[in-house]
């Protein structure tokens, strides 16, 4: 088994560096972008991700096909697909406001997920029996998706400070002169919230029945689902905070970190959850 | 090129010299035909406003003194004008009429009026009949080249005033002013400036409160808007997503707890204070609060000031602008002179042909169709394949600086001089044949 899975990852994992190097220019743009202006960072920036995306797209497309199982491949590319699944809210919020912001907050995670998944894939063994469930697939498709809508939320509410900053100041510095309207950005945030909110619902749920259906019980006390129930609580008290007092700016900020925070931790705890782990390490 | 310029504009000359040589509009044509009937004029026009007065020639040859004519139009004596006074000769001339059209000569760089009044001015001295062939061409080109500047360069498309400036400040802060309501607290004419700047750019509503109502209610009548008692702004001022004050109160009517008050009632939405009152009507301590902008007439001007640097940069690269098309005008004139010599050249061999063949066609007796023909190709083969050359160095020489010189020198060798005036004055087509006749 770990043999054909070297000779299966060969080819996707090739296409992932691929990708990888293009989301380099990304990342390139994001560290410059804070320091001068210029419109030629968007135009090389901007197809340089979009190839990426192709590039990752044939790596994902690849691995499904080579093993043949759907839910195996996506598991085992998660951070993979969940880059994937940011770039594709990335390019949804460009082609509706055209803007590229958001960038500088999205390339370098973007990055960070593909590197991570490009380097450091290890051939895989199952040791959760949940996994055989075809329509698990369901529930990793939701979550990531409400994933991506929240770091999207994420990039928004750090460029909202950066352009409330600039407007406070009364200097506006010549980058921020490139942000998004605050009311645009503000939307931008507010409404990939509200997008990925029932995807995250809907993800956990289909989670839970797959567990439920796999035990016969839910365990609480699981690391994996005590974080997990956290980070959606911390999703829902933003959803209804921006809802009901329209909070945003500084606060949307700290409260967006927070659910980050909450969703990065409900993710490395695949690390240690004795139900949920399909990491061997 | 025989274009001369010669005027005085706000920076060579105060207010009191341009005031007395400025043209009003009803005497422009009469102007202009004195200036047509001015010695060695071809072409004129006036361009005459607030900020400048300028005279542009074209003249057949050599330099005309347009300062005896100004002397005699004005009726002044030199020493009152000849201080202020700016001549450009030939490209510099056409440079000049670039950056004035362009409004890089402008006092406010990139103000969009001047290119109109150079249209006025252009139009006026077509229907008087004094801009005719070149100055119609530098003029036409001068347009062109400002709407390049206009659209290749940003000079002109930032804000100038301070009301604009509010009007980019509120779009940084809610995008499209779309549907948003403007509050106006006092009623004077800067913020009602300001008012009518952010309706331009889709404001929706106004309203009004001042401490007078009859006055509030008058500029609401302006702006279709609402008029509001005093006593109740702070019920009312929620509603509004921009507020301008100008009120004369010794004290901040806008404090914190004022600010935080709106925040809550319009869940966080961001708010907009611009403050144009001195002193000034909002405490600064509300610029702290998250969601509410406070922007003050000292922010406001120093945002026109950094406006300002900007447009200098932009000026900048419309030179660079500018600098190409006074080179490509000046070859376009060139081709237009080569142009006429070529023709002439030609027209002057063919008649040279044309008499040759009538002289030898007696000896050669009489000849059938094929032979007249081949007559005919012989020698027009001869005369196509020696001007050959010439031609081709005639045009390539068009981009060359030695241009004239070519031009000369073929003019010369084959005796075309009295054939340039005709074709400058691009009387008829046909005037080939009259000057090779003497041959």
């Amino acid at each position: 088994m770990p043999d054909r899975g070297l000779q299966i990852l060969f080819m996707p994992i090739l296409w992932l560096r691929v990708a990888l190097c293009f989301y380099a220019v990304g990342l390139l743009y994001a560290l410059l972008a804070l320091t001068r202006t210029s419109s030629l960072l968007n135009r090389v920036a901007l197809p340089a991700m979009s190839l990426g995306m192709v590039f990752q797209f044939v790596s994902l497309t690849e691995a499904v096909l080579l093993s043949r199982q759907l839910t195996l491949a996506s598991v085992h590319n998660s951070e993979s697909l969940l880059s994937l699944m940011v770039m594709a809210a990335f390019m949804i919020v460009y082609v509706v406001y055209r803007t590229t912001s958001p960038g500088i907050v999205v390339f370098p995670l973007v990055f960070v997920l593909t590197f991570v998944a490009a380097t450091t894939q290890q051939p895989f063994l199952l040791t959760s029996p949940g996994m055989r469930r075809g329509w698990l697939f369901v529930h990793i498709a939701m979550i990531f998706v409400g994933y991506a809508a929240l770091f999207i939320s994420f990039a928004a509410s750090l460029l909202y400070l950066l352009q409330e900053r600039s407007l406070k100041a009364k200097k506006p510095a010549t980058i921020l002169l490139r942000l998004p309207a605050l009311e645009v950005i503000d939307q931008i945030g507010y409404r990939s919230l509200l997008l990925g909110f029932p995807f995250m619902t809907l993800g956990l749920v289909a989670g839970s029945i797959v567990a439920q259906a796999t035990y016969g019980r839910l365990d609480f006390l699981d690391p994996k689902i005590f974080l997990s129930l956290l980070m959606w609580a911390v999703y829902m008290v933003m959803v209804f905070t921006r809802w009901n007092a329209g909070w945003r700016g500084r606060r949307a900020a700290y409260l967006a970190t927070g659910a980050v925070v909450a969703a990065v931790i409900a993710w490395s705890a695949n690390y240690y959850s004795t139900i949920h782990g399909f990491v061997q390490s | 090129m025989k274009f001369q310029l010669i005027g005085v504009n706000h920076k060579t000359a105060p207010v009191e010299v341009r005031e007395r040589l400025a043209i009003p509009e009803s005497r422009l044509p009469d102007a202009l035909r004195r200036l047509a009937g001015h010695p060695g004029v071809e072409e004129g026009i006036i361009l005459s406003t607030c900020n400048r007065v300028e005279v542009l020639t074209q003249a057949k040859n050599g330099a005309v003194d347009l300062r005896s004519f100004l002397g005699n139009y004005f009726q002044l004596s030199p020493s009152d004008y000849e201080p202020h006074l700016y001549e450009y000769r030939e490209s510099e001339a056409v440079r000049h009429l670039f950056r004035v059209t362009s409004s890089l000569d402008s006092m406010v760089v990139g103000e969009p009026q001047i290119l109109g009044q150079v249209k006025e001015a252009y139009a006026t001295a077509r229907a008087v009949g004094v801009v005719h062939s070149q100055l119609d061409l530098l003029l036409t080109r001068a347009f062109a080249v400002a709407k390049r500047v206009r659209t290749e360069t940003a000079v002109g498309s930032s804000a100038v005033s301070v009301a604009s400036v509010a009007v980019e400040l509120a779009k940084k802060i809610f995008g499209s002013l779309q549907g948003k309501h403007v509050y106006l607290v006092g009623a004077g004419k800067m913020s009602e400036l300001a008012a009518r700047h952010l309706i331009a750019h889709g404001a929706e509503s106004i309203f009004v409160a001042n401490r007078t109502y009859d006055r509030a209610q008058q500029l609401a009548a302006r702006f279709e808007g609402q008029a509001i008692l005093f006593e109740q702004l702070y019920e009312t001022c929620d509603r509004a997503d921009i507020v301008i004050t100008s009120t004369g109160a010794p004290h901040a009517i806008f404090r914190r707890e004022h600010g935080e008050l709106f925040l809550a009632r319009r869940k966080n939405r961001p708010m907009f204070f611009i403050d144009i009152a001195v002193p000034r009507d909002v405490d600064p301590e509300m610029n702290r609060l998250d969601g509410i902008f406070v922007y003050d007439i000292d922010d406001l001007q120093q945002a026109v000031s950094s406006h300002v640097d900007d447009r200098k940069k932009e000026a900048e690269r419309a030179e660079a602008i500018i600098t190409g098309e006074v080179e490509r005008f000046k070859i376009r004139l060139q081709t237009l002179d080569v142009v006429p010599t070529i023709v002439s050249l030609q027209d002057h061999l063919e008649t040279i042909r044309q008499a040759e063949i009538d002289r030898v066609r007696g000896r050669l007796g009489p000849l059938s169709p094929e032979q007249e023909l081949a007559v005919e190709a012989l020698t027009r083969g001869i005369i196509s394949k020696i001007m050959h050359t010439p031609i081709s160095t005639l045009k390539t020489a068009v981009s060359q600086p030695e241009a004239t010189t070519v031009v000369d020198i073929v003019r010369r060798l084959f005796d075309l001089q009295d054939k340039k005036k005709q074709d400058d004055k691009n009387a008829t087509k046909s005037s080939g044949g009259d000057s090779g006749a003497k041959t």
